[in-house]
């Protein structure tokens, strides 16, 4: 059974202030953004707990929940990498780079490792375009990567 | 070059509010409530401000549309910045974020709204705590909430994280993701300012428009009119990105021409190569050749070529690349990011994605081009929202400008074909 974590329902709570009472759909987005934080993924019992606080059906919350790219379906890594291909990172050279990191994680892109530590994922524009190219391992932004960059900000996350 | 935006924007800990105060913040907020909010309205008209999104709209245009006497009213702020090449408002949004509060507050007045979103993309969850961080020292401060600064106007502003889908900075789908739906984009009309969230009247700008109306408020329409040319008036903010020697974000008057922006102020291309194509405006808008590198960065000059100055994104080609491989890469993005709703986009740009990656991997046959300027025909106006024009403009504009390219990878299978 899914259940939110402490810290998220106090987040709850706040989130649903924001919008009209009549309008409490308009939380779906972030309520299923709390559960990928928590859960590194979205699974069907999740959105049928968050249908049930938002009075949505689970199949309306699964169709826009398959939507958006950010929710999963499976767990992602503890980190999850997420490597601009897009054009400006493309004429600086992300593409050596993207194969760069899969080789030295020694996985596919779009795969995970075997220990579920990282997870690397190819990805559209992050708008870091002048510091292409870059990259985004969970909240953080890293740009003008390198090789050498790469391998030492891979190997300083535990 | 006059900067309204940038001038201190690396100015120590300006995202606080303590720096933001001491710098001349919030001081447009006295002079705008012993205004009528119509006043406001009329100022920003007058100072030429236009949409600095990508549509490039008369901003206080839209806001005079709003329905009359309808209420509640909302204001959109639309930080969903993905246009590729685009990176300007990820800066201002770190950097400056009681600026972006400070054109909220102000729009709202004018426009008579209680609420304000800022939309954020999903991605920007650290820009989103640093705005978070931003609206509750605003309010400890009495600029939010009830009855600001004694005026009787009350505003409350929150902030909404999408999930990661380009479309939603369309402004309609925008509004349905807003509302917990799937980022699909609505028929128009009725437009926002009629209907927008939740049905009622709404503003919906981007993150540098609104940050110009506090410059606008201080100091008088006629200042900001002053700037720029005669029709594309003020100051923009330039994403400069790809083979520069000093890639980032440049505050620039509407008109200098595009060679200032690359050779002086990016420091001109990397390893000295020659430049071979530009794009001006973002992904969105059609490539133009290096020849046109005088055209001054403004509306009017750029669509006097064929482009348009779109987000302000400014994407540098050297002569190292084919474009093939650039329309092949757009093209991928699109595909990736057509929200499917209508046939023409979702199906035409995987088409042309298909196409492209023949002839990009050597397997392209002649009539492979006339193929894609046909999808692109097809495509053209009848898609139900602009990102399927946005998908044909680096296609078509790649066939008509750099069609040697093409000639080349073709002419290449037929040569290996042969031996």
């Amino acid at each position: 059974m899914f259940a939110f974590s402490k810290e998220a329902e106090e987040k709850i709570e706040k989130i649903l202030k924001k919008y009209p009472e009549e309008r409490k759909r308009s939380a779906l987005l972030p309520l299923l953004t709390l559960v990928q934080r928590q859960e590194r993924h979205v699974n069907p019992d999740a959105m049928r707990e968050i249908g049930r606080r938002l009075d949505l059906s689970p199949a309306y919350v699964q169709s826009v929940c398959s939507f958006y790219t950010m929710y999963s379906s499976k767990p992602v890594g503890k980190y999850l990498i997420l490597f601009c291909v897009n054009i400006s990172c493309q004429l600086n050279g992300c593409d050596v780079l993207l194969a760069h990191t899969a080789k030295k994680l020694n996985i596919e892109i779009g795969g995970t490792t075997n220990d579920m530590k990282f997870s690397l994922h190819r990805e559209e524009c992050l708008a870091a375009c002048s510091g292409g190219p870059m990259m985004r391992i969970n909240d953080t932004f890293y740009e003008n990567l390198t090789a050498a960059k790469i391998d030492q900000i891979l190997d300083s996350l535990d | 070059m006059t900067q309204i935006l940038f001038h201190n924007i690396n100015k120590k800990n300006l995202h606080t509010l303590e720096v933001y105060e001491k710098e001349g913040g919030y001081k447009g907020l006295k002079k705008a409530f012993a205004k009528e909010p119509g006043e406001i309205v009329e100022m920003v008209k007058a100072s030429g401000l236009r949409g600095r999104g990508g549509a490039g709209f008369p901003t206080g245009l839209k806001w005079s549309f709003l329905a009359k006497d309808v209420f509640p009213r909302y204001l959109c702020c639309n930080a969903d910045e993905s246009e590729p090449g685009t990176c300007k408002d990820r800066e201002l949004l770190q950097k400056n974020p009681h600026l972006l509060l400070e054109g909220m507050i102000l729009c709202s007045y004018a426009c008579k709204i209680e609420t304000g979103y800022i939309y954020l993309r999903g991605e920007f969850y650290d820009l989103c705590e640093i705005m978070e961080g931003a609206i509750e020292e605003a309010y400890a401060k009495g600029y939010l909430g009830q009855n600001i600064l004694g005026s009787g106007f009350n505003l409350d502003i929150h902030t909404h994280l999408g999930a990661g889908a380009y479309i939603c900075g369309e402004e309609s789908a925008l509004l349905n993701s807003l509302e917990g739906g799937r980022g699909e984009p609505r028929m128009k009309p009725p437009f926002p300012a009629v209907q927008g969230l939740y049905e009622k009247p709404t503003v919906i700008n981007n993150v540098e428009t609104l940050c110009v109306v506090p410059f606008i408020v201080n100091n008088g329409p006629e200042k900001h009119a002053a700037l720029g040319t005669e029709k594309s008036k003020g100051t923009k903010l330039v994403s400069v990105s790809g083979h520069v020697k000093k890639p980032g974000n440049y505050e620039i008057e509407l008109g200098t021409p595009v060679r200032e922006i690359i050779y002086d102020l990016a420091g001109g291309i990397r390893d000295d190569n020659q430049l071979k194509a530009y794009i001006p405006g973002g992904s969105s808008v059609p490539m133009v050749t290096a020849d046109l590198v005088d055209t001054p960065y403004d509306y009017e000059s750029l669509q006097a070529i064929g482009t348009m100055l779109g987000s302000g994104a400014l994407i540098v080609i050297d002569d190292t690349v084919n474009i093939v491989e650039t329309a092949l890469r757009l093209t991928s993005f699109y595909m990736h990011e057509s929200c499917g709703k209508c046939t023409p986009c979702r199906e035409g740009t995987r088409w042309m994605w298909q196409l492209l990656q023949q002839i990009h991997t050597g397997k392209g046959q002649p009539e492979f081009v006339e193929k894609l300027e046909d999808i692109c025909d097809n495509m053209s106006f009848k898609c139900f929202c602009p990102l399927g024009d946005a998908a044909v403009a680096p296609v078509i504009s790649s066939i008509q400008k750099f069609r040697a390219d093409y000639d080349e990878l073709i002419a290449k299978l037929k040569a290996d074909t042969a031996v």
